[in-house]
């Protein structure tokens, strides 16, 4: 430090690129892992199921995976925000599950409109979060009871709703497309370009306001090389998703158009969670809620919020869901859940809070995505995929506890 | 002498029929480290939740230099810049120092949160205090020594402008070196001219670092001395009730 007015404690934004380096190692040795060991488990996966069958790395399989991780990804997320104050909420999937049932009651039965059917199926997701958030935050009942009474109770919904066994079509093109239809290849290339230009922009805001403040910045190649990495990672699939796939006379080629959805509200998630008031106050809550309440943050009312996300992010996973299969019927969303809960846990998200990412979760949910594809395309049983996912999910919680005792056994740790 | 920045004159306070406070005079001046010592159930708790506004005297008078006031709330308390640091801390482990020291108060630029600035700001608070232990001020709390939280906890209350800072037994779970530590911040945080009252079993720490020494006996203030003019024994005396002041019983 050689400004003159700069006072002589560090920020951890010193040093050369070879210094940010081990000081990521000794983060890593520390048992702040973040995502990493997801990470692993999607390179050593991929040469697992690419050895056993030919047809995992196919085209149309790779961009398969990212169309059937999208649906977990998005219910991941939205259990993120939950599992980030150490709560949980076992009826995100069947929230979803109803908010898609009254979706198809007001398109079919009422010929409603289908964008307003869709936000009147959103509308009832925040509500029903915000009961949810009220019984926990405001009542006091553990969110693990409130919402196993709600995850018994709206199936019974469901079945009201859309009668015993029913199951009906969606007939709406547009909800449909979502997960069938895909973009123009200049689209696909477009995405990649904005994604990478947002974040180096991001990245030299960030490094303005710092040396505005006459702060210290990390090297600037950090930025480039995170840049060039995700141009690079991302051009590449883009590049496999533009080809045909098709494995008939009709071609099938482009990015899903699932895909650009569920980046745009994953980085809106990011950008809450890092550089908002609200997603500061959020990881307080989950650290210590005492702490938070005496610092001033109205806890009850952070608490409320989560859980309404949670519900809302939920209803998104639902139409994603509807859209790959089709129809909307009454048993929606009654496992996906658990899955979910799964997925952000495996990909870091520490279940006693304070600690994590929706971008950890949705590397999650991309192992579980894969373990279920992998293992469909080497026709094991469906027994054998329950029993691998549960053994993921135990190892991952492991690895979380043995984090945290690392860390000198504290409670949480971001 | 100057005005005290903190006045007590005749506080009350009971709960239900248990008289915890009996007429209570207490005074801490600006640059001055006053400590607050007495046995268990004297009432010290009694008297700093009073000054915080957590729980309220139920009469007397409190005057903050000079001008009385009423502190019903926290909030009314941390105007006026009465800062209480707990014992228990109120850190959250799973956030950085620059994270925990502006919790609560966050400072935005456009609508998001203004990390440089914050950073910046809290860097100088620290500074200010002398405080070298720490290696970076992005490091999370959960990898401090329980002196270092100490150490940010009571940065957290310079960065709020306080004028009074009150410690609630800032020594109680620490080592020799980490103790020492944070009485020479205690000392630093009087020489900045706040008024620092500071809760304390330890009277060797209380004679090393506070000027006047406020004796708390079954609800009354039993002897407000200064430290120069007694001594180990005749404290002890007057915590364990075995002497008297004249004129203040």
């Amino acid at each position: 430090m050689s400004n003159a007015n700069q006072p002589s404690l560090a920020s951890g934004h010193e040093g050369t690129l070879r210094d940010q380096f081990s000081a990521y190692i000794s983060r890593l040795k520390n048992g702040e892992m973040g995502s990493l060991p997801a990470v692993g488990a999607v390179l050593v996966l991929t040469g697992l199921f690419a050895m056993l069958s030919p047809v995992f790395l196919s085209r149309i399989n790779f961009t398969n995976l990212f169309v059937q991780a999208a649906e977990l990804t998005m219910l991941a997320s939205a259990l993120v925000f939950v599992i980030l104050l150490a709560e949980i909420d076992l009826a995100a999937g069947v929230t979803a599950g109803v908010a898609m049932a009254v979706f198809i009651v007001l398109v079919k039965f009422l010929a409603l409109n289908w964008i307003l059917a869709l936000i009147a199926g959103f509308i009832v997701g925040l509500a029903i979060g915000w009961v949810i958030g009220f019984f926990v935050a405001k009542i006091g009942v553990p969110s693990f009871v409130v919402t196993l009474a709600f995850f018994l109770g709206f199936q019974g919904m469901q079945l009201i709703l859309l009668g015993e066994g029913g199951v009906y079509r969606i007939e709406v093109p547009e909800v449909i497309a979502i997960m069938n239809n895909n973009m123009p290849d200049w689209a696909g290339w477009a995405l990649i370009i904005v994604m990478a230009v947002t974040m180096f922009a991001l990245g030299v805001w960030d490094r303005a306001r710092r040396a505005k403040y006459s702060l210290v910045n990390k090297p600037f190649s950090i930025l480039i090389i995170r840049t060039f990495a995700l141009l690079i990672l991302g051009g590449l699939a883009v590049l496999i998703m533009n080809q045909n796939r098709s494995q008939g006379s009709i071609p099938i080629e482009g990015v899903p158009i699932v895909i650009p959805i569920t980046v745009v509200i994953l980085f809106i998630c990011t950008f809450v969670l890092e550089r908002t008031k609200f997603g500061r106050h959020l990881y307080a809550v989950g650290g210590n809620p005492e702490a938070a309440r005496r610092a001033g943050i109205k806890v009850a009312r952070i608490r409320i919020f989560a859980f309404m996300i949670c519900a809302f992010l939920a209803v998104v996973s639902g139409i994603f869901h509807a859209s790959r299969i089709g129809n909307v019927d009454g048993s929606a969303g009654h496992t996906i859940v658990l899955s979910g809960v799964a997925a952000a846990v495996v990909g870091g998200v520490s279940l006693f809070g304070g600690r994590g990412k929706v971008l950890n979760a949705s590397i999650g949910a991309l192992v579980i995505t894969m373990i279920d594809n992998g293992l469909g395309l080497l026709q094991m049983p469906a027994g054998v995929n329950f029993l691998v996912e549960g053994g993921v999910l135990l190892l991952a919680a492991t690895i979380d506890a043995l984090a945290r005792l690392r860390t000198g056994g504290s409670i949480v740790r971001k | 002498m100057s005005v005290p920045a903190i006045e007590l004159s005749a506080v009350l306070k009971s709960f239900g029929p248990v008289d915890v406070l009996k007429g209570v005079n207490f005074k801490a001046y600006p640059g001055k480290v006053t400590a607050l010592v007495g046995d268990n159930g004297a009432g010290k708790s009694t008297l700093i939740k009073g000054l915080s506004g957590v729980q309220p005297y139920d009469s007397g008078v409190v005057r903050f230099f000079g001008e009385e006031v009423n502190l019903h709330t926290p909030r009314e308390a941390s105007a006026y810049g009465i800062e209480v640091v707990y014992q228990d801390l109120a850190l959250c482990e799973n956030l950085d120092i620059v994270q925990n020291m502006f919790l609560g108060r966050e400072e935005l630029l456009q609508g998001t949160l203004n990390e440089a600035d914050m950073e910046l700001q809290a860097t100088k608070a620290l500074a200010s205090l002398s405080v070298k232990t720490v290696k970076s001020v992005r490091q999370k709390v959960s990898s401090l020594s329980g002196g270092q939280r100490q150490t940010v906890a009571i940065a957290r209350s310079v960065l709020r402008d306080a004028k009074v800072v009150i410690l609630d037994e800032p020594t109680a779970a620490l080592g020799v070196a980490q103790t020492e530590q944070v009485l020479n911040l205690v000392r630093r945080l009087a020489d900045a001219g706040i008024a620092v009252v500071m809760i304390s079993h330890n009277l060797s720490d209380v004679f090393k670092v506070c000027d006047d020494i406020a004796v708390l006996y079954l609800g009354r203030m039993v002897a407000q001395l200064k430290t120069s003019e007694t001594n180990h024994s005749d404290v002890v005396a007057y915590i364990t009730g075995t002497k008297t002041q004249d004129g203040t019983n």
